[in-house]
Order: structure tokens, then C-alpha cells, then sequence
């Protein structure tokens, strides 16, 4: 092992922490709203939104993601004339939306299940308490259903968000310059794998590390009912008064 | 030059590359089983490693499935494609065999995939190990079975029926990392693709087409895997 070496990698590979981090929230955030909007189709109880909900989850969980990227990026160049026509071109020739775009809707198939998930547990007593109460549609919705879906798919989406994180790597095979494109054209220059790898993953390790943290940090935040109550301190010195 | 049908591109005809697809998706199925097996017989250890009382070989073994889980998939990939072949050719150099040795784009896919899913699996079996009734593991102890045949008697058995549905998740998981695998230049089916929309021009009608194979190959393994569920689960009573 050569320190000094790695310690040029380690500068060279943290140029790339902001793109990863760039292609992993910009995703997550789309996707998200996305994949709300999966979910409710799902239990919508609409047939046929049910039914391209359920397709759309289908197959977008069951192809490989680098796939999915290689379909958007060179895929779509098949059909360039008609994408410059309708002014799409700029968009799709460019790999950094390209990726953005397959990375959303990959992630927007998955955390779709998670929130499904979540709506699915929130416990039916409430909502007819809430109902009781004189709450209905969006109103029921934003103060009862998604503050405890929100608490129950916390976890899971959590694990999703770590998944995009490594998934950004992809991108490299599409010419973007994050960690890992960093990673494998230093390799191919110096030929020094083993040096380089331990470098690389330990970036993607302290960022899924901290992420990981902020997450269990919000599910604190989320759920005071589930924290001990703060003791209440008596306090002596009123009592000598 | 007139254009090529759909159907006669990727058709079975003397313009048609469908052969070609075919052996190529034979290849990704053999690159992820491998892969899988590799990765059944490492998580088995690292699994039997986080359940041991040593303190030593829990804490490495939990290193391992922390590291694992938490790096990207192509990184591992582009380890043992590059360290691989570096490694191979220093020992070479050892023997006086001079120059650069490759490891073969097959090999090379299998360890990285085996190893990579080496860490989920074993964590479906140490979850699947903890359910197994400790009544039956001291059953099986008073009447004198030895480690090994309790192991393949008791814990197995039992074990496996448990895994299979995280075993599911795993190979699906497997199956779709093994599309990286083609950066190593192993033509399986997305490497064929790629290959095939070059010299054809047409990359949407190939990404699709292999698009369609991936989900026929999850599609046919999720219902395998729900038949081998059902099937081991046969006797006993759910709680449903």
C-alpha cells in the first residue's frame, strides 16, 4: 500500500462526490413524487390505474437498470429526427439527463412498493376517527394517512435512497465523470485496482454512512410518541424557599 | 440499403440476430448462476461466521457484509477485472511467464457477482437460521447428533425452507447485476445487444428486445420461486 498515492486518488476521487450526490438526490426527489404518484394509482381501487401502475412496476423492477439507461441514451437515438422535430433532442443527447431520467424512473418503480406500503399500514381506526371527526378526502389525507405512511416507510426508503446512491455509479458507463468514472479511469491509467478500489469505496461507504444518519436522525424527529418523555426535573431550589 | 423489418432483425433469418440473442441470454444465465452458487457458498460461511460466538470472526464478518452492501456493485466488478489480471500476471511473473495475463470476462463475473451476493445471502440465511426452532436444535442434540449431521439433518433443511423468498429477492438481484458484467466485455446478453445495435443502427429495437428477455427470465424465475415456496411450505400451517 502507498499512502501517498492514495492520498492523491482520495483528491482526485472527491471531485466526483458532487455529481454522485447531484444524480442521486435530483433522482430520489423526481422519483419520489412519481412513485406517490404510482402508489396511489395502486390503491386507488381504479381498474385500470391499478393495471398500468401494476406494468409499469413490472417492468421497470424487473430489467436491469443499466439496461434501462442504455435504452434512453442510445436507444433513443434511433429515433432522432422525430426527437429534434418535437425539440426533445437536446435533452435526451445530453448523458447527464439521460441518466436522471432512467435513475428516476427506476427508483420511482421501487419506492412506488414502499409507499404503498405505507399507506396500506396506516391503521384503519384512524382514518374512520378521522372520518368521525368530519375529515375527508385531501384534508384526511395530508393531517391523518401520509404523517404515519411517512413514519412506516421511512426505513425501507431509507435502504432505497442508500440503492440510488450506489446505483449513480451506472452512469459512469454513459461518460459521466462521478466517483466511479473517476475510479475506473484512474485504474486504466495506473493500473493500481486494489489501492484505488479501497479509495473509492471508502467514499461511497462515509456517504451512505452519513446518509444512513440523517435518515435515522428525520425517524427520531418523526416519531416523538415513540420516545421516552423528557423527565421532568423537580426542582430543589423552590423547595428551600 | 432498404431497412430491416423488426421481426427480421431480430428473427432467426440469414439477416436475423436471433441465435446470436439466444446464446447470449444461455450466457447471462450461466454467468449469474455461477455467480449465485459462488455467492450461496460464501454467504453459508459468513452467515455461520456472524452466528459463531468468536468475536473475531463476527466482527470481520460483519465488516464484510457492511462493506459489501454499501459500494457500488461496478466497483466490485472493476476490482476483479483489473486486480485480477494484475494479480494473475505478477504470480505469472513469479513462474517467469512474461507480460500480461487476462483472467477470462467469465470468471471474473462470477467472483465479482459471488461475492457481492455472497453478503445478502448471508444475511437471508442468518435471518432464516434464527427462526429454526431451538427445541429441535436440542432435540437433535440429546439424541447424539455430531455438528455435521445436525447441519445437514436439522439446520439445512430447515434453513433453506425459510430462505427461499430472500433467496427470490437475491437472484433477481444477481440477475440484474449480471448485465454490469458486460463492461467486462463477456458477451452475454447485453454486451450482445450492444454489439448488435452497433452494426445495425437500430439500438432501441435491440435495448428493447433485451429489455423483454430480462423480464421473461424474472418473470419465469418469480413463478419457480413460488412454486419452490409452496412446495417446501407443503405441511406445515401459516398464520394468515
Amino acid at each position: 500500500m502507498d499512502f501517498s498515492f492514495m492520498r492523491d486518488t482520495f483528491l482526485q476521487l472527491i471531485t466526483g462526490v458532487p455529481l454522485t450526490l447531484n444524480l442521486a438526490f435530483t433522482s430520489v426527489a423526481f422519483g419520489a413524487v412519481l412513485a406517490m404518484l404510482l402508489a396511489l394509482m395502486r390503491i386507488s381501487r381504479i381498474r385500470i390505474l391499478d393495471i398500468i401502475a401494476r406494468a409499469y412496476v413490472f417492468v421497470f423492477r424487473g430489467t436491469p437498470l443499466l439496461v434501462q439507461i442504455f435504452l434512453i441514451y442510445y436507444g433513443l437515438g434511433q429515433f432522432r429526427p422525430t426527437l429534434q422535430e418535437w425539440g426533445l433532442w437536446s435533452f435526451f443527447r445530453e448523458p447527464y439527463w439521460c441518466a436522471i431520467l432512467a435513475l428516476t424512473l427506476n427508483t420511482a418503480a421501487y419506492a412506488s412498493e414502499i409507499f404503498r406500503g405505507g399507506l396500506q399500514a396506516v391503521p384503519h381506526q384512524q382514518v374512520e376517527a378521522a372520518r368521525a371527526c368530519g375529515m375527508s378526502g385531501f384534508l384526511l389525507f395530508r393531517r391523518i394517512v401520509f404523517p404515519i405512511a411517512v413514519r412506516q416507510a421511512l426505513p425501507a426508503y431509507g435502504s432505497e435512497i442508500i440503492l440510488m446512491v450506489k446505483a449513480t455509479s451506472l452512469a459512469s458507463i454513459i461518460t459521466m465523470m462521478e466517483v466511479t468514472g473517476l475510479a475506473a479511469k484512474l485504474i486504466s491509467q495506473t493500473f493500481r485496482a486494489v489501492e484505488i478500489f479501497v479509495v473509492a469505496g471508502a467514499i461511497y461507504l462515509i456517504l451512505n454512512f452519513v446518509i444512513t444518519r440523517i435518515i435515522m436522525a428525520i425517524e427520531w424527529w418523526l416519531s416523538p410518541h415513540l420516545r421516552r418523555p423528557p423527565s421532568i426535573e423537580p426542582k430543589l431550589e423552590a423547595a428551600h424557599v | 440499403m432498404q431497412q430491416l423489418s423488426y421481426f427480421e432483425l431480430i428473427g432467426f433469418g440469414p439477416n436475423g440476430w436471433g441465435w446470436a440473442l439466444l446464446t447470449a441470454t444461455g450466457m447471462t444465465l450461466a454467468v449469474a448462476l455461477c455467480g449465485f452458487l459462488v455467492g450461496s457458498v460464501v454467504g453459508t460461511f459468513v452467515a455461520w461466521a456472524k452466528l459463531s460466538r468468536n468475536m473475531a470472526a463476527r466482527t470481520l464478518a460483519d465488516g464484510y457484509t457492511t462493506v459489501l452492501r454499501g459500494i457500488p456493485d461496478l466497483l466490485v466488478i472493476y476490482l476483479f477485472y483489473f486486480g485480477g489480471s494484475a494479480a494473475l500476471s505478477a504470480i505469472g511473473g513469479l513462474f517467469g511467464a512474461e507480460g500480461f495475463i487476462g483472467v477470462p470476462a467469465f470468471v471474473t463475473g462470477a467472483l465479482a457477482i459471488g461475492i457481492v451476493s455472497g453478503a445478502y445471502q448471508a444475511e437471508v440465511f442468518r435471518g432464516a437460521y434464527q427462526v429454526v426452532s431451538r427445541g429441535e436444535l436440542e432435540a437433535a442434540r440429546s439424541v447424539g447428533m455430531h455438528r455435521w449431521l445436525m447441519f445437514r439433518r436439522i439446520v439445512a433443511p430447515q434453513v433453506l425452507r425459510y430462505a427461499i423468498p430472500g433467496l427470490g429477492n437475491t437472484w433477481q438481484l444477481v440477475l440484474k447485476e449480471s448485465a454490469l458484467i458486460s463492461v467486462t466485455g463477456l458477451v452475454e446478453l447485453l454486451r450482445q445487444s450492444h454489439i448488435a445495435a452497433g452494426s445495425t443502427r437500430r439500438p432501441f429495437d435491440f435495448y428493447i428486445t433485451a429489455a423483454l428477455l430480462y423480464l421473461v427470465i424474472t418473470w419465469v424465475s418469480t413463478y419457480l420461486f413460488q412454486r419452490a415456496e409452496t412446495h417446501s411450505m407443503r405441511g406445515m400451517r401459516r398464520a394468515s
